[in-house]
């Protein structure tokens, strides 16, 4: 997953057909996504989490491919759980240190559900469920 | 028991190794008090009243007697307040005439967990790590999330199960631990699950209720309900589905919550339950629901159908444990002791009907452990009595205990020729009130005394409804009852669904507390789940005793004989208890300044 400091960021300019903001409250699976090559998804406050459905769905219902983008009140705990309902990139609320982020990727090796990266939960990968 | 696997063990492990990251960070100022809140609050630490307040799960109520030792560790060892600390608790409850409050205590709760009130923050960290030695942990014990799955204490040995839901509560455990889309909902959202006739699970009080069930060519699924809580505006479950077959109840609940996430509303908390939702949309929630199980099993390939393996596998845990050293004894002989002994000591006599269950297997019997008595609040235990305990379920119970809805301990595999040696010892402890499903064997919430949430303190009041009431004569004349205390809207001593409700509320900075009758947790002596209703002005907490028994004493004097205090209001309606509560208030002060 790409981790972006604010100012590596541009969001999408009016017009541009191919990076695209999504709202909110928008229905994922109704939005146009022929040569779409970036959907931004907002979180207005980190404890919203509409954004980790749409994701899931652009991922895993839609099977969209490009980069789905975690814009708004991104804070480092919740980089495991994008990353696992499908965004692949995440620009960093300001302030938030970067260097805290690695280690919450390494912390869990394997988790119970199946998710938009590994679609299989535990007891499908793990035969033996040990 | 489920049998932690390596991987069950490690995530644990795991799980306290974040949280000790994230309360550093805090600590270091690198993660602000709001950042770091709905994180510790999802490893169950809160900040009450006073002090911080740690919710330790217990999925299903299932405990091991190891698990026991380490709560009685962390209440020996943890559960102090700094001198400061507990002065100022002391001081501020004092005014309002609080004497005592508990500590080196844990507390069981009506969701089956277990509560801390006193763990300093900084300490927080250790504990988790102390219990994740015993694969206990705090996971998803507050937050929006979903909680911990709960169900019937008895579920694996009630002779009127149908389905033993404790392995489908456990796959539930998995598929909700950590789940990735569902960690900020719009708010907290609470699944139970009943396998019996009777519904001892209040399932239609959850956002998700499931009942097990068998349909007519022998296949098992669950009948869903969906839309239940309390609170400021209670709501019983719709049945959102007649019969699900059990493999798809992953994909399910998926498609429930997440048509919740998107359309859950987020801009006021009081509106933000998925009930809310259930009754502002009706069927085009059904609907949506509908459609999207459609497609996560059409489109995603239903990846978390339940394979049959995977059943068998958490289902071979659930098995009924070897008793060492008890030889199986005739059901005749069996009966003709216990009547020996409970002829001879009418204290046994009584516990045997009150706190001992029927068991599927006629060799045992379940019991349960009464933590209602006077002197201590509902449902807590201090450190000794913990101990104490865990030697109990060791000796009696397999090393296996259940965490009760109604705030007490059960003992699921006792055989019944150890049952007036079981009696004698808990007796000796104080754990043999013989008073289950009676008026002292009350639902409460910590309430003002701890909770920053709470209007009004539970606790007093319980204490002084537990003294009147000490003549079990009295109480068995009284009958099966519940009695249900909240300190507050928020309904976490369940007042909605008591036959008695007791509602702390605010008026001009006052304790003040309503008074409702006839609900219903959805169970066979309750009746359909059901509100309450309130049968007057609030009383003050000096009236509330009075109230109680001038509602008591109106229903022995209008009952037909065998008429449980439930079926009587149903009969009569509220307006005789209106009157007695009534004529039961204390005269104003002004009034008696002038009289």
């Amino acid at each position: 997953m790409k981790i972006l400091a604010s100012q590596d960021h541009q969001p999408p300019a009016e017009g541009d057909t191919r990076a695209v903001a999504l709202a909110n409250d928008a229905d994922a699976l109704a939005l146009p996504l022929d040569g779409v090559e970036r959907v931004d998804l907002h979180f207005p406050s980190f404890t919203d989490g509409r954004a980790f459905s749409q994701a899931f769905l652009l991922r895993r219902r839609r099977g969209y491919q490009g980069d789905i983008r975690a814009t708004g009140d991104v804070l480092i705990d919740q980089l495991v759980q994008m990353q696992r309902t499908g965004f692949s990139s995440a620009v960093l609320r300001d302030g938030v240190d970067p260097a805290d982020a690695q280690r919450q990727f390494d912390r869990f090796p394997a988790f119970y559900q199946g998710d938009a990266v590994n679609p299989q939960p535990h007891f499908v990968n793990d035969k033996a469920a040990v | 028991m489920y049998q932690y696997t390596a991987f069950d063990r490690q995530f644990v492990h795991q799980r306290a190794a974040q949280f000790r990251d994230q309360l550093t960070r805090w600590q270091k100022g690198k993660l602000s008090e709001d950042d770091f809140r709905p994180l510790r609050l999802q490893n169950g630490w809160y900040v009450q009243r006073y002090a911080p307040m740690l919710r330790v799960a217990v999925p299903y109520g299932e405990i091991a007697s190891r698990q026991l030792r380490v709560l009685a560790q962390v209440a020996r060892d943890y559960d102090e307040p700094e001198a400061a600390v507990f002065k100022a608790a002391m001081d501020g409850q004092g005014l309002l005439g609080t004497t005592f409050l508990p500590k080196n205590c844990a507390h069981f709760t009506t969701r089956t967990n277990v509560q801390f009130n006193w763990i300093p923050l900084s300490k927080s960290a250790d504990v988790m790590d102390l219990l994740a030695s015993v694969d206990l942990h705090g996971i998803q014990t507050s937050g929006n999330c979903i909680r911990n799955t709960t169900t019937d204490a008895l579920a694996g040995v009630a002779v009127d199960e149908i389905v033993d839901p404790r392995p489908y509560a456990e796959i539930l455990r998995q598929w909700t631990t950590l789940h990735p889309e569902f960690a900020f909902l719009p708010r907290k959202f609470k699944i139970a699950i009943s396998g019996s006739k009777d519904d001892r699970a209040a399932t239609g009080w959850h956002d998700v209720g499931l009942h097990l069930l068998k349909n007519d060519q022998g296949e098992i699924g669950f009948k869903v309900f969906v839309g239940g809580g309390m609170g400021r505006t209670p709501v019983i479950g719709t049945v959102i589905r007649e019969f699900l077959p059990w493999n798809q109840i992953m994909n399910y609940i998926e498609a429930i919550v997440r048509v919740y996430n998107e359309h859950g509303r987020r801009d006021n908390k009081y509106k933000a339950r998925i009930k809310i939702l259930v009754k502002s949309e009706g069927q085009q929630y059904i609907d949506d629901v509908e459609e999207e199980y459609r497609q996560i099993v059409e489109i995603d390939g239903g990846p978390h159908t339940v394979p049959q393996a995977e059943l068998d596998r958490v289902a071979a845990c659930f098995v009924r444990p070897q008793l060492a050293d008890i030889a199986d004894v005739a059901p005749a002989a069996l009966d003709a002791s216990l009547k020996a002994q409970a002829a001879e000591h009418v204290g046994f006599d009584r516990w045997l009907q009150r706190n001992v269950h029927a068991h599927q297997d006629v060799q045992l019997r379940a019991v349960t452990l009464s933590f209602k008595r006077p002197g201590q609040s509902p449902g807590d235990a201090t450190s000794e009595q913990l101990v104490a305990l865990a030697d109990l379920v060791d000796k009696y119970s397999a090393g296996e205990a259940r965490v009760t809805h109604d705030q007490n301990v059960l003992l699921p595999w006792v055989h019944a020729s150890r049952l007036f040696a079981l009696w004698q010892e808990a007796k000796a402890l104080g754990l043999a009130s013989a008073n289950v499903q009676l008026l002292t064997d009350m639902i409460a919430c910590p309430g003002g005394d701890f909770c920053a949430l709470a209007n009004a303190r539970s606790l007093p009041i319980a204490e002084a409804i537990t003294q009147r009431y000490q003549d079990l004569d009295e109480l068995d004349d009284i009958g099966e009852i519940d009695l249900h205390i909240s300190g507050c809207i928020n309904s976490c001593g369940h007042h909605h669904s008591g036959h008695i409700g007791i509602l702390g509320v605010d008026k001009d900075g006052k304790e003040w507390y309503q008074v409702t009758l006839g609900g219903s947790d959805g169970s066979a002596l309750s009746g359909p789940a059901v509100a309450g209703k309130v049968i007057g002005p609030s009383f003050s907490a000096s009236e509330v005793p009075d109230v109680i028994e001038a509602v008591l004493t109106t229903y022995r004097s209008l009952r037909d004989s065998g008429e449980t205090f439930q079926a009587a209001v149903r009969r009569v309606g509220l307006d005789p208890f209106k009157e007695a509560a009534k004529s039961a208030r204390h005269p104003a002060r002004e009034e008696l300044a002038t009289a």
